[in-house]
């Protein structure tokens, strides 16, 4: 994790988004310099909704976001999620039921002849020790192998920047620490940033190099997480009903 | 058995059954997902037909395609004949009666899509065709069997429209169900019978059809 936790000054996304849902009034402005960014908050404070926000599949009451200097959403643009080049793995996986694992690994792919769709499918299987699992349907995967099948779509189409929602939630605890590992290595070799949303405390450790901390829809505080994490543990662990 | 109003029946089921699946893809899916407000309109005047007397329905289509009325003289300009009494006009007829059996289960599968397997389509594939062809068709397969089926059943089995717009002209719009009030008519009843056996036989076919689709689609 080291390697993908050393920031660089580059920023990768600003963000500027005032939305409501519900009895949740989203308002929050940031910039990602780090590859790795942990969204760090209780339940119903806002994180899901601002992945959702960023992937496009949300359309806030007003903002601004833009991914590489790249502007996806303000008054004037709205650029469809597909275009965005954004990676978004959720809590649940939605791999399509009709499919098998290679072709919903493949099926964010386009413009490439079928020999290299399936070496750059055979490639993201591999990344997510799932190659053996190839013409297996999503029915018959377990939960965990369905989260790295998704995993592994999500990074097929090369995104340039990956939104993860808990996506670990109920896997292995050897497995999940070799799969970040694979994943952060590819994420730092590309220069793909990821915003990831944790409940973890020790998760958040390992992996962050940045963590945005968001209660009710405001950010509380935002920066590199041994100092953000350390200076309020306590009230961290209170607000996750761990303290 | 009348072999003619056999055929013509079967002919007139399938291009119904075509039409209703070509209208009710786009049809279905702007009612399971589109947001408009006058959409209630639409759904019940598409379900309309389900609770509408057969005889009311085609007495409108009737008077509509009268040569008196404006879209009854453009069709007629346009087919060389009055759509009254043809099997144009049967197959219009068929189409508007039979539209709530195709659009609802079409509607009903679109729904029952889930969300979240869409949107990730969604964060794949910038192409809706894609979408809708390599996800969404495929995940409302069984709602497409199950209208296609009733659509064809449910034409097969038409009387009331079938009369009021096309008469009883053998060949050309006599249907199996206006062949048998015929026979009965004629006191033909052992032609009678066999005529409502094919269709009887037909009919439990077409439902073990959507019965059996349905357990195998739940399993």
């Amino acid at each position: 994790m080291n390697e993908a936790g050393s920031s660089t000054a580059r920023e990768y996304m600003r963000v500027a988004i005032e939305h409501t849902l519900g009895d949740l009034s989203l308002r929050v402005s940031f910039a990602l310099s780090a590859p790795w960014t942990v969204l760090f908050g209780p339940s119903g404070a806002g994180k899901t909704s601002i992945l959702r926000i960023l992937g496009g599949l949300i359309r806030p009451v007003s903002g601004r976001v833009a991914l590489d200097g790249r502007t996806l959403l303000d008054t004037a643009t709205w650029v469809p999620p597909a275009e965005r080049a954004i990676g978004f793995v959720t809590q649940r996986p939605t791999l399509f039921p009709h499919m098998d694992v290679a072709a919903n690994v493949g099926f964010g792919l386009s413009g490439l002849s079928r020999l290299l769709t399936r070496e750059r499918v055979a490639q993201m299987l591999q990344l997510f020790h799932a190659e053996h699992l190839s013409t297996r349907m999503p029915a018959a995967l377990s939960g965990g192998e369905k989260q790295r099948v998704a995993l592994a779509r999500a990074l097929a189409p090369e995104p340039r920047m990956l939104l993860l929602d808990e996506p670990f939630t109920g896997m292995d605890a050897d497995l999940k620490v070799s799969i970040l590992e694979q994943l952060t290595a590819w994420l730092a070799e590309r220069k793909v940033p990821a915003l990831y949303v944790s409940h973890d405390v020790a998760e958040a450790f390992q992996t962050a190099a940045d963590v945005i901390v968001i209660d009710r829809g405001q950010i509380e505080a935002h920066g590199p997480a041994q100092l953000v994490l350390a200076s309020r543990r306590e009230q961290l662990l209170r607000q996750l009903g761990v303290g | 058995m009348d072999q003619q109003a056999i055929f013509l029946t079967f002919r007139l089921a399938a291009l119904t059954t075509l039409i209703l699946l070509a209208i009710s893809v786009p049809l279905g899916y702007w009612l399971a997902f589109g947001k408009a407000r006058w959409k209630p309109l639409v759904e019940a005047a598409v379900a309309l037909p389900l609770v509408l007397p057969p005889t009311v329905l085609g007495f409108y289509l009737l008077v509509l395609m009268a040569p008196r009325t404006a879209i009854g003289r453009a069709v007629s300009v346009l087919l060389g004949h009055p759509l009254a009494f043809s099997f144009a006009g049967l197959l219009a007829g068929s189409v508007i009666f039979s539209l709530p059996f195709a659009v609802q289960p079409v509607t009903s599968g679109f729904r029952s899509v889930d969300r979240e397997i869409l949107e990730a389509a969604e964060l794949l594939s910038p192409r809706p065709g894609k979408i809708l062809t390599r996800v969404l068709l495929p995940l409302v397969r069984p709602g497409l069997l199950t209208a296609a089926v009733l659509a064809f059943t449910h034409t097969v089995g038409e009387f009331g429209v079938v009369l009021m717009i096309g008469g009883n002209i053998p060949g050309v719009t006599r249907t199996l169900s206006i062949s048998i009030y015929d026979q009965v008519q004629d006191f033909a009843y052992a032609q009678a019978n066999h005529t409502a056996l094919l269709l009887l036989g037909f009919s439990f076919l077409a439902l073990l059809i959507i019965y059996r689709n349905r357990g195998n689609a739940s399993v």
